[in-house]
């Protein structure tokens, strides 16, 4: 090898004591401490055409933003569609993950929905054997639930909530046999005249 | 829709009634009316300014192909879709204009993809049409079908599907303002045949931008009063100038600001040009393979003012080590670009020339920093760019690159390929004017220097020079444009800094596997001036020192183009260097202290 330029070696020269952190943050680098993760809804009211959610999914695997659940569908506007996303990032995280969805042309705004200021619900349905019919009935009832299909094998059974309230119905079904589950992911609006946009 | 005889009848009565109907017969022969789509294209091309186009004919493109038989923009037939990309890109880099390329649907439309890619990286402006399959064959795997719109949606700004005749120029509008507006970068309109083909009878307006696009022009003021008092108060301020300087035009503002406040500037690779480097307050550009006082500056600095960069991984080295120790004002008119990689403490959204008036405006004193000043000036002497030219040695290209520079015009245009020689040339061209740096930076695409040569010359002045700095390795990738070229009598000079490596790779593997130089040596190179007399150009062939002032001049000379084939030292490495993911502050000057990292 030949070639190279002279000067003071990496080790003669002063370095600085600072550090960043993986977020680009100063920190003080004795006191580094871990960034939690943040789980966030996102909002997003889009133009209603094709290749619209292509771009949002691809976004979020291109930048590898972790994607809880995704639900699309139409609004009260029929040029518009309202795609609601649960996110779990740092917060810059979903910092960047709001500025990166703004900047797709078809989308036309994004909020973040706080849980107090926005009514979050989700619908599941179970699929379970029908050995004990009352007793799913009353699982049901207890969890706002409806029955929606019998067959003389299995019940089906409708849930809409929270989706806190959905993983703590489902899991009291597994007291039966579950044969399948299926879940939207959560559709949200702000609480109040506030719009969500 | 024909006449019938009764309304024949009635609109000639009609015109004379009402002279002014007459309009309607001028209207027949208005050079912007249109009767198809593919009509309605070239029309929306025309009322965007657009004045050349880079592509390649195909199947599906055909009727847009057959429309611009007809129009004064000029067509250069490229002799693959990926220069035609690259042309454009270049085109566009050198004239702040979108550049136009073209291509069939398929291999087409695929060909293009790294030169969109690239554009995509580096912010160009740059727009695709492509021709795509009919419609009604659209899914079913159709002949030379590809789903275009999906294949680029990563790499576009935007892309759009044509889907009718009247609209489609209206497509190719927006597509036009997109990628020359805000942020600007690539954007692509496919092309069904059945919609180009398709009568219409609809001139498409001047391109509107989408309604939910709308970027800022100026930053929140309170924001930047807040950065220009951080600024003004700092011991050891520094200018980071990325490519986004150039691309809003703001290149005369900075000089302006850095020289009233005193603040020396490093610019980043695409911002080469956006400060005249021979400037004393200009510390070349920082980064991997920068200089050793833009990365000490970098480094030690209080307050950063970044504008138009986003802080890319070759440029910050590990984001733990990168200015640790600096509050930084980022300046960009992307959002998105803010605090993605580097937290930025002042966040200026908005044009970088319109930010820059505003932080001039609202710079409450000049900072005080002649120390700084000083200790930049003492790290210029203390690392400096100087290589020795030892007689027992082969050529060195740092020596090549400083002969090119020495013997052309300030305004010359550099374009490179990716590798070795696109670092010496960035390092050892004294560069003094923007849009006279032409390279592949985010992306790295190797071949990338003599389509952009063919696009800058399209877009460069008659009088001014068009050099191309390429990598044997690179030079193999994209050659089969010097037939282009020669056809289209372009003056452009060719260097091929030959060392018969793809040497970047050869470095690395020195540096870094042992010396185990898997598939690095390209020993089989051809030879590049008979190969460049072949397809018609002047072909020149450098073996030592005293041959490269004459092939220099001459081939500078020749109205057309030339290759020069530097034989340049195989061994030769490039420094400084720091090591992918390390300290900016921890660059290498040669291989014993890359040992020591």
């Amino acid at each position: 090898m030949t070639g190279g330029l002279e000067g003071p070696g990496p080790n003669e020269r002063p370095h600085p004591e600072g550090r960043r952190n993986a977020q680009g943050i100063r920190i003080d680098p004795a006191a580094e401490a871990e960034v939690p993760q943040e789980r966030a809804v996102l909002s997003a009211l889009v133009e209603h055409e094709p290749g619209v959610l292509a771009k949002v999914s691809g976004l979020f695997s291109r930048r590898q933003f972790n994607i809880e659940s995704l639900s699309v569908g139409p609004t009260e506007d029929e040029a518009y569609a309202r795609i609601t996303m649960v996110i779990e990032e740092p917060t810059t995280g979903v910092e960047q993950a709001k500025k990166q969805l703004e900047k797709l042309i078809p989308v036309v705004s994004v909020v973040e929905l706080d849980g107090e200021d926005a009514v979050a619900r989700e619908l599941a349905v179970v699929k379970v054997g029908a050995d004990n019919p009352d007793e799913v009935q009353a699982v049901a009832e207890m969890h706002d639930g409806k029955v929606v299909d019998m067959s003389p094998e299995t019940i089906t059974v409708e849930l809409t909530g929270p989706e806190r309230d959905i993983d703590a119905a489902l899991e009291t079904f597994e007291r039966f046999t579950v044969r399948e589950v299926v879940r939207t992911g959560t559709a949200a609006l702000a609480r109040g005249p506030q719009e969500t946009r | 829709m024909s006449e019938t005889p009764d309304q024949k009848q009635m609109s000639d009565a009609q015109d004379q009634k009402f002279p002014e109907e007459q309009w309607d017969d001028d209207a027949e022969e208005d050079p912007t009316a249109v009767s198809t789509g593919a009509e309605s294209v070239v029309s929306a091309l025309e009322t965007a300014g657009v004045e050349v186009l880079f592509g390649v004919q195909g199947g599906a493109i055909m009727p847009v192909y057959d429309a611009l038989y007809d129009s004064e923009m000029e067509h250069v037939t490229m002799a693959h879709e990926q220069g035609a990309a690259h042309a454009a890109d270049a085109y566009g880099i050198v004239s702040g204009n979108p550049g136009v390329c073209l291509a069939t649907s398929g291999p087409g439309a695929t060909n293009l993809v790294t030169g969109i890619a690239d554009a995509s990286m580096d912010s160009d402006p740059l727009i695709a049409l492509t021709g795509q399959v009919p419609t009604d064959l659209v899914g079913n795997d159709a002949f030379q079908e590809t789903d275009t719109t999906g294949v680029t949606r990563p790499i576009t700004k935007a892309n759009y599907f044509a889907e009718d005749a009247d609209t489609v120029g209206d497509d190719v509008g927006t597509a036009f303002q997109l990628a020359k507006r805000g942020r600007q970068g690539p954007t692509l309109v496919d092309l069904p045949k059945d919609v180009t083909q398709g009568g219409t009878d609809v001139t498409p307006e001047r391109g509107q931008l989408p309604d939910t696009y709308d970027p800022a022009e100026e930053a929140d003021e309170d924001n930047v009063a807040e950065a220009a008092e951080a600024l003004a108060r700092a011991d050891k301020p520094v200018i980071l100038a990325g490519g986004g300087v150039i691309k809003a035009e703001a290149s005369g503002e900075l000089r302006d600001f850095a020289r009233e406040h005193d603040i020396p500037v490093a610019t980043t690779m695409p911002g080469i040009g956006c400060f005249p480097e021979d400037d004393d307050l200009c510390l070349s550009w920082a980064g991997m393979h920068g200089t050793g006082y833009a990365n000490m500056a970098v480094t030690h600095t209080d307050v950063m003012l970044a504008i138009g960069t986003r802080f890319d991984d070759r440029l910050t080295g590990g984001v733990d080590t990168f200015a640790p120790e600096a509050e930084i004002i980022h300046v960009d008119i992307d959002p998105a670009e803010i605090s993605k990689n580097v937290h930025a403490d002042y966040p200026l959204i908005g044009d970088a020339e319109r930010v820059l008036e505003q932080l001039g405006d609202a710079m409450p004193s000049t900072p005080d920093d002649r120390e700084w000043v000083e200790q930049c000036l003492t790290w210029q002497e203390e690392y400096p760019m100087d290589y020795e030219t030892p007689d027992d040695e082969p050529l060195k290209p740092e020596f090549v690159v400083e002969a090119m520079d020495e013997a052309t015009a300030d305004d010359t245009i550099v374009t490179t390929g990716v590798g070795q020689h696109q670092m010496w040339a960035s390092q050892y061209w004294t560069f003094k004017q923007p849009r006279t740096w032409v390279s592949s930076h985010g992306l790295g695409t190797m071949g990338y220097g003599l389509p952009a040569a063919i696009g800058a010359r399209f877009a460069a002045d008659d009088d001014q020079s068009v050099v191309c700095f390429e990598g044997d390795g690179s030079f193999l990738m994209t050659l089969q444009g010097l037939a282009v070229a020669v056809r289209e009598e372009l003056d452009i000079t060719v260097a091929v800094l030959n060392n018969e490596y793809v040497g970047m790779v050869r470095q690395w593997q020195d540096g870094f596997y042992e010396g185990r130089r898997m598939a690095s040596e390209y020993s089989w190179c051809p030879d590049f001036a008979r190969l460049a007399d072949a397809f018609g150009a002047q072909g020149f062939t450098v073996d030592d020192y005293d041959g490269v002032p004459d092939a220099v001049e001459e081939a500078l000379a020749y109205d057309g183009p030339s290759v020069i084939d530097f034989h340049i030292d195989p061994e030769e490495n490039v420094f400084p260097m720091v090591p992918s993911g390390g300290a900016n502050g921890q660059f290498a000057m040669n291989d014993e202290q890359l040992e020591e990292l």
